[in-house]
Order: structure tokens, then sequence, then C-alpha cells
């Protein structure tokens, strides 16, 4: 295949003026050209805020959620191109900024990609904004012709009458433009889907295989320079003084600057000079007490809360105490899990030209207008007078969601008007200076009847709340709703799936000084850990199949799910030897999701996850193609997280700072996934993130039958897996 | 000033000779599809050819390529307008998501395949220690073995 070696409107925003890109008309930065890439500066018609068509044919299709590698451009693209009837192989797609979004009055609706929620929150409003500009363009057709729309149809980017006239959505697009939209327009049932539900490849592809693909710190404006940044180790410390004068004659240094109260940042001509001046910086910080913390304070705090008399109560049926005190058989135990780095593959970075009248960031940002926000307020202009110009993200992860990073940049780039400045963040930078996945510790307890049924259950959680920390304003009374995912009483979001009659789940919150985030999968993920992996003890304690005892309990979908998952993997039929099955559900984003891991530990206590099949039912599905993609993804993310994934607190600072001490799976770890969509129709999930949940309990569950040790300490790293150890 | 051959053409590049060439490619040059990740050896990201063999260019001063080693970057791999193997079976099997490793990748299963026509999985584990934190792992697995075949 030949490439098309200049992607012409691959701008990073109207001014255009960067590497390659060309102007696009104001509002709309990136645009990716594969497979058409609009050769000539076609007069593209914008038919509505979803769809814009070129002469040529060219269907643009307008994506509001960020792309960073969860194939949301195509998904979406999908969903509006079903209902336009357009033709696939022409469409391409590209971001309205944030700054166009609110002078629209907020036609793109939601910005924010995280939560799992492109497709199935927006699904509804971009099918509509398809349908409707199919609409208009039969109308168009219908007008000139001068016969009833009833007797046009669309299809394949063409409007046919019946007679056999048929125009092109090109030669159309124009007259559509000036009709009113219809007010009311009737969708498609998904199970007459030609472009959605279809194993469509993306359509991104291409520039990411050439090093064409622009990510924010490929941004390279004229005359910019790079700043290197150093906050305070100590999440929390101040910058006392620095030392400009020592690194000032450096080679490429223009200046050094304070930061916020902070940080201190030096600006050079290359990110390497700015780097090599800023590791020479002398620096004074003042830590204040946080210096003083350390992770066994930490541990000290959680442990407290176990106990602790308050709670805040997330699930509540029956009387779970007074069912666990009448039990024939009581079982205990207490889990934990640590905090964890989004370890985003691209780290921070953003690249802002500040003037007196003006504050232009271009970055990767989950969230386009809570960045716009972020730079409005840090430039210390209004927000129409500041703009945002999204690139591709190497990876978010929920990190990007945080404009944090895009305030530092803009009060770096505010101390040399005029110039644009772009911040890069060393990984050590990003390594120290993430919002990490929350801390909590849990001690589950359950009682048993003596037919071996669960009568009551008790979940203690105790540790931090990502809520108190980022969004207090959404706390209810004080207490942190998504601190109970996957526990939740009912909803759709992430509903607890058994049925036991007493139950109570609660929640001590406890809160150390270090920042925590959202984090792709955010609190299903330890959730499952602390009830699938105590689900096995139960029923090993009841005397039962793993399975069987789940599935005495277990709500249909829930089920059906775990079912699915089991029987493609063989559930219960022979292994190869030393081999053995750990299962595990959840319900998160709306899916609900299962995984069978198959796994080995040789005598020496070598760990093998050879297999993990994995079920969804996700509702409707989109691309199933993608879907795979994104679940096998999962278990990379999840099972990284379970062997490694640690980050640990010494005088009040994170230790890890890079890779060698913050490791990640590679290649030769990664098991084989076997995905089993069983999609139910009716709802619409997400498949980002649940599937991370199931990952480490079905991978712990197998090692307990591999080695009769159960795990309740993450990471896997730490734990000593030797026959008789 | 040193001059350094990118992609078989001669060029020009105002650094210390200590710059590693990752930087020199991204800022003097402005060829950013190499990636920086790390840093330190560990992710791969910024995989580039030296003389035909993959090499981390954060590891790799100015100095040590700029008397005539060859050095091919991501965006030195199409041959007039023509994917190489390697991208051409990424392409077919869709393995990028956010495609940041994937130069990195890419790169590391070129250079792999040049040296082992037929790599074995475990060949493939020796040799793709990149990081990719997507976990395009088992796409990328597939891709080799495709490209072997193609
Ligand atoms: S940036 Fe060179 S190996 Fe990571
Ligand atoms: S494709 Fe995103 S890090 Fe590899």
């Amino acid at each position: 295949m030949t490439i098309q070696t200049s992607l012409a409107s691959t701008a990073l925003g109207r001014r255009g003026f960067l590497v390659s890109g060309t102007a696009v008309a104001g509002g709309f930065s990136l645009g990716f050209t594969f497979p058409h890439a609009p050769a000539q500066a076609a007069e593209a018609k914008e038919i509505n805020a979803w769809v814009v068509i070129k002469p040529d044919d060219t269907v643009v299709i307008r994506i509001a959620r960020s792309e960073m590698g969860q194939g949301t451009l195509t998904g979406l693209a999908q969903l509006v191109a079903e209902e336009l009837e357009c033709d696939w192989s022409k469409v391409t797609t590209e971001y309205p900024t944030p700054g166009e979004n609110i002078r629209r009055n907020r036609v793109w609706k939601n910005f924010s990609t995280g939560g799992s929620r492109g497709i199935r929150e927006s699904q509804q409003y971009v099918r509509e904004g398809g349908a409707i500009a199919r609409e208009m363009l039969v109308a168009a057709a219908a007008a000139e012709w001068k016969v009833p729309a009833a007797e046009c149809s669309a299809a394949n980017s063409v409007v046919k009458h019946s007679s056999g006239k048929t125009m092109t959505y090109g030669q159309l697009a124009a007259a559509a433009a000036r009709l009113e939209p219809p007010k009311e327009v009737k969708l498609k049932d998904p199970k007459d889907w030609k472009v959605a539900g279809q194993p469509l490849k993306r359509l991104d592809t291409l520039p990411k295989l050439t090093g064409e693909m622009i990510y924010g710190i490929d941004v390279r404006l004229p005359n910019m320079l790079t700043a290197a940044v150093k906050a305070s180790p100590v999440i929390g410390g101040k910058l006392k003084s620095f030392d400009a004068a020592r690194v000032e004659k450096m080679p490429g240094v223009k200046t050094v600057v304070a930061v916020d109260g902070n940080a201190v940042a030096v600006i050079a001509d290359t990110y390497w000079n700015a780097k090599l001046a800023l590791d020479k910086l002398p620096v004074e910080w003042d830590f204040g007490k946080l210096a003083e913390v350390q992770q066994d304070d930490i541990t000290a705090m959680l442990k407290d809360g176990l106990g602790a008399s308050e709670a805040f109560v997330g699930n509540k049926a029956g009387d779970a105490k007074a069912a666990i005190d009448g039990a024939a058989k009581k079982v205990e135990a207490t889990y934990s899990f640590p905090w964890q780095h989004h370890v985003t593959m691209e780290p921070m970075n953003a690249t802002v030209l500040y003037t007196p009248d003006k504050c232009e960031v271009w970055c990767g940002t989950q969230n386009g207008e809570a960045a716009l926000a972020a730079a409005a307020e840090a430039a210390g202009l209004p927000v129409a007078k500041c703009e945002v110009y999204k690139q591709m993200l190497g990876t978010g992860f929920g990190r990007r969601g945080r404009a944090d990073y895009v305030r530092q940049a803009v009060l770096i780039a505010k101390q040399m008007p005029g110039v644009p400045v772009k911040m890069v963040w060393s990984r050590e930078e990003d390594m120290t200076h993430g919002q990490y996945h929350p801390t909590t510790m849990c001690k589950l307890t359950g009682g048993l009847d003596k037919d071996g049924n669960l009568v009551g259950l008790h979940v203690r959680i105790s540790g931090q709340s990502i809520l108190a920390a980022l969004l207090p304003q959404n706390l209810q009374n004080g207490m942190d709703p998504v601190q109970f995912q996957g526990f939740a009483a009912s909803g759709p979001e992430a509903a607890y799936g058994y049925n036991v009659p007493n139950l109570l789940v609660d929640h001590a919150m406890r809160n150390p000084h270090v920042t925590p985030g959202f984090w792709r999968g955010v609190n299903t993920n330890q959730n499952a850990v602390y009830m699938e992996c105590f689900m096995d003890e139960l029923a090993e304690a009841a005397g039962q199949d793993p399975l069987a005892f789940r599935m005495k309990m277990l709500k249909p979908k829930y089920a059906a799910v775990l079912k699915a998952a089991c029987d493609k993997a063989g559930y219960g039929k022979p292994l190869p030897a030393g081999h053995f099955h750990g299962i595990a559900q959840i319900m998160g984003y709306g899916s609900y999701v299962a995984g069978v891991s198959e796994v080995s530990v040789s005598p020496d206590g070598v760990l093998k996850v050879h297999k993990i099949t994995a079920a969804t039912d996700c509702g409707h599905v989109v691309n199933p193609a993608q879907i795979e993609r994104q679940v096998a993804g999962s278990f990379v993310y999840g099972l990284s997280a379970a062997f490694y994934g640690e980050i640990t607190i010494k005088d009040g600072a994170v230790e890890q700072t890079n890779f060698d001490s913050y490791n990640v799976m590679r290649i030769d770890e990664m098991p084989k996934v076997e995905t089993v969509l069983v999609p139910s129709g009716g709802f619409w999930g997400g498949v980002g993130e649940p599937t991370i949940a199931v990952a480490a309990p079905s991978v712990l569950n197998a090692i307990y039958k591999a080695t009769g040790k159960r795990v309740r300490e993450l990471p896997l790293m730490h734990q000593e897996l030797k026959k008789g150890a | 000033m040193a001059v350094l051959n990118v992609n078989g053409k001669s060029v020009q590049a105002n650094a210390d000779p200590r710059t590693p060439l990752l930087w020199v490619l991204r800022d003097t040059l402005g060829m950013t599809g190499t990636k920086y990740g790390c840093g330190i050896a560990q992710c791969g990201s910024c995989t580039v050819h030296i003389d035909g063999v993959a090499a981390r260019s954060c590891q790799v001063p100015l100095s040590a390529v700029s008397s005539g080693k060859k050095v091919v970057t991501i965006e030195g791999l199409a041959q007039n307008g023509k994917l190489n193997k390697i991208q051409e079976a990424w392409l077919a099997n869709d393995v990028p998501q956010c495609g940041y490793c994937q130069s990195g990748m890419i790169m590391a299963a070129t250079a792999l395949l040049a040296a082992k026509p037929n790599p074995t999985d475990a060949d493939i584990d020796a040799a793709m220690t990149n990081i990719c934190r997507c976990g395009t792992y088992q796409q990328v697995r597939e891709a080799i073995h495709a490209a072997a075949k193609a």
C-alpha cells in the first residue's frame, strides 16, 4: 500500500503554523486524513455540528471525546456514519475545540473522556446527529427534484429517487446545509446496523506507523522554547529558593522561573539543554511536617479505619452483623491495595503561547473543557480569550483528565509572553507527581449457614477517597459514592451482583497527603480483588466449587457472563498438568464482565499466566475488533499493576522514579487473551475499563489453587510463591 | 556542528556531542516520530536503527553516530511511499492503540525480522522488550508472524 506523505489537515489549530500543518477553518484542530486526505482545499459544508461534507464526498465526522488508544474516534464515527448512510471509506474525523463548544452553546456537549463513557453516554445524540444530517441531505435532493422526500432514500453517500435519479452527498451538501434540521428523527434498530457493530479497522492507524502522528509532546511552533520542570518532591511542599545564576550561562538556557510557589522550571532552546540545567540547579524546598510521613504511617492510618466505629454506608440489606453472629461458620480476611501510578506512555506535557490578550494551549487531554478552564484561570484571562487544541494522547488512563499540567505550563509560558513554550515532564517528574490509584484496605467478614449458604456479609473498606481530594463538591454528606464501585445497591453503573440477604458495605475514609486520582478502572479494581478473592475463600469454607458457590447468588446477567467465560475456557474440565483456573466477575461502567485465568506456579515459585478467557456483556457492540483490543489491553494494564504496581512513600515523597523502579508487563509475560462477547442488548456499557478489575482476582484465585497460598496483598512481586514458603 | 546520516541523507546538527541522539532527532532535526518514554533504556519508545541494528537512541550520544554511521528512524522505513513489511503487517492487523510506543515497536520488529526472518515466539519475547502501556502485545506478536510469512 502507498502512503500519503503529507497529512494535509494534521494541523494543530487555526494558526496552522506547525511542521506540516495547514490552516484549518476556525475552531477545529486535529483532523485525521486516513483513508481519504482532502487533497485540495475543498469547500466543506457543515450540515450540522457533527457532519461536514466536502464536494468530493469526503465526510468529516466531528468527535468531541479524546482519542487515547481506546478507539473512540472510530467507534463514535461508526455510530454517526450508520445513521448518516454514508460511504465509510470516505469518512475522516476532526475534533471541535473546547472554545468552539462554548461559543456554540455546547453543541457537542461533554468533552470529558473517562469512565468508559465515550460511546455509552453520547450514542444517542451522535446517532441523532447522523440521522438529522441524512434527513437534510434527502430533503435537499427532494427539493432539487421537486418530489416528495418519502420517494427518496439514502445509502452509501448517495440519495436516490424511486425514478432512479441519483445525487451524491457532495453534490447535495451546500443545499442541505441551508435547510432547517428536522425536529425528530427515528434511529435504527441495532439489529439493522451495517457500519456500527462491524469489526472495522481504526481510522487513525497509518500516521502511527510512519512517525507522522502528532502527540502533545511533538508539537513544534516557530521560535518555540522548551521548559523542564521540577516540583517539590514532597507532595504539598513549597519552593523556598533557587540559585538561577548557577545555570543561566549553560548552553541554550534562556531563563529560570518559579512556578506556582511549588515548582521551578528552566526554559531553554531544547529539552535536553533545559533538563541538564535543571539537574544542576540548586533548589531549596520547604517540606514542613509532610517530610516526616513514611509508608508505615499510612498503613497504620488505614488499619485504624478497619475497626473504626464510624463509617459511610454504601450498601445495606437486612442485618449483616446479626446474621454473621448467628451463622454456623464465620470467615474473615483482610486485604490491602497499594497506590499505583498511571504511567502514561507519553509523559505529561503541554505547549502554551501566552500574550496578555490570549492564551493558547496545545496538549493531549481527556477533558478539553477542564483544560480550557485551567488555562483561563492560570492565565488570568476570560475563557473567551483562551483556546485548547487537543492533540493525540500517548495514553491517558485517567491521568490526562486532570489539568494540573496545563496550569503549570500556562504559568511557565506566562513568564515569557509572546514566546511559545513547550513544557515536558521527565519520566521521573511524571512518576513522582502523579495522581495515584488510591490506597485502601478491606476487611471482609462472612457468615455461612450449616448448608454452606452465605447468610451475612460485612465489607469494611478503609482508605483514600478520590472525590474528597479532587471533587469534594460531589461528596454526598461526606460520603464518596465512587468508593463503592462494584458494591453499589443498584444503578446502571457498577451494581453489586450477588443476592446476599444480610449485607453491609461501608467505608471508613482515611486520606493521606498523597494525591489520588481516577486510574483506569478506578475503584472497581481493588473492590473486585476484595470481593472476588473473598468469594473463593467463602466457597472453600463452604466446601463448594467457586463457580457453583457464586452461581447460587449471582443475578441473571452477571451469572450469564460468568458462565460464558467459564464455558469458553473449559472451566472444570482437565487442564495441562500443573495448570489451574481462577475466576472473577464484576459489573463496571455499565458492562458485565468475567474472566477465567489459567496459571501455573513452578516449584521454585515462578508464576506464569498462560491464558485468560474474558466475557463481556456491554449491551450493544459497536466494534467487536476494538473491544477485543480493549479487553486484551485491560489485562496488560491490570496484570502490570497486579505483578508490579506499587507506589510507596518515604519522607513524604514517592520512592519510585522510572520503569527501573516501577516495572510494567512486557510481551514475554503476556498471556493469550480470548474474548467472548455476549451482548444481551437493551443497554449501553463501556468497555475501556471494566475488564481490568477481573485481571488480578482471577489470577490470585488461580494462584491459591496452584499453591494453597492466599495472596491478600499486592503487588505479587513481593510474594514468595515457592512451595513450602 | 555535527554531520550525520539520517534516513540516507546527510544532515547537520548543531548540538553538544554528548546530547542523546533522541533529542537531536526530536528537537534539533524536528523528527518527532522517535519518542521519549523513559530516557534510561527501559521502554524502547526511542528505538532507531544504527547501521541496521536496533538501538535505544536515548542512550546514544550524538558523537557516537556523527562518524558516518547510518541512522534510520521511523520516518525512513517506508521507501518511495511504500510501507515496509512490518508496517504493512501492522496496518493489516490494526496493531496500534494510542500508537505512542509503536514507532519503537516497529523499529524493533523490523530489526528482528532482518536478523531472523522467521522468528519463534521465544525470539519475539527476547527481542521485543519495548513497553506498550495500551497493551498491544498480542497484536504485535501476531503481526510479526504475519510479516514473516508475507
Ligand atoms: S526513551 Fe529510550 S528506552 Fe525509553
Ligand atoms: S499503543 Fe499505546 S502505548 Fe503502545
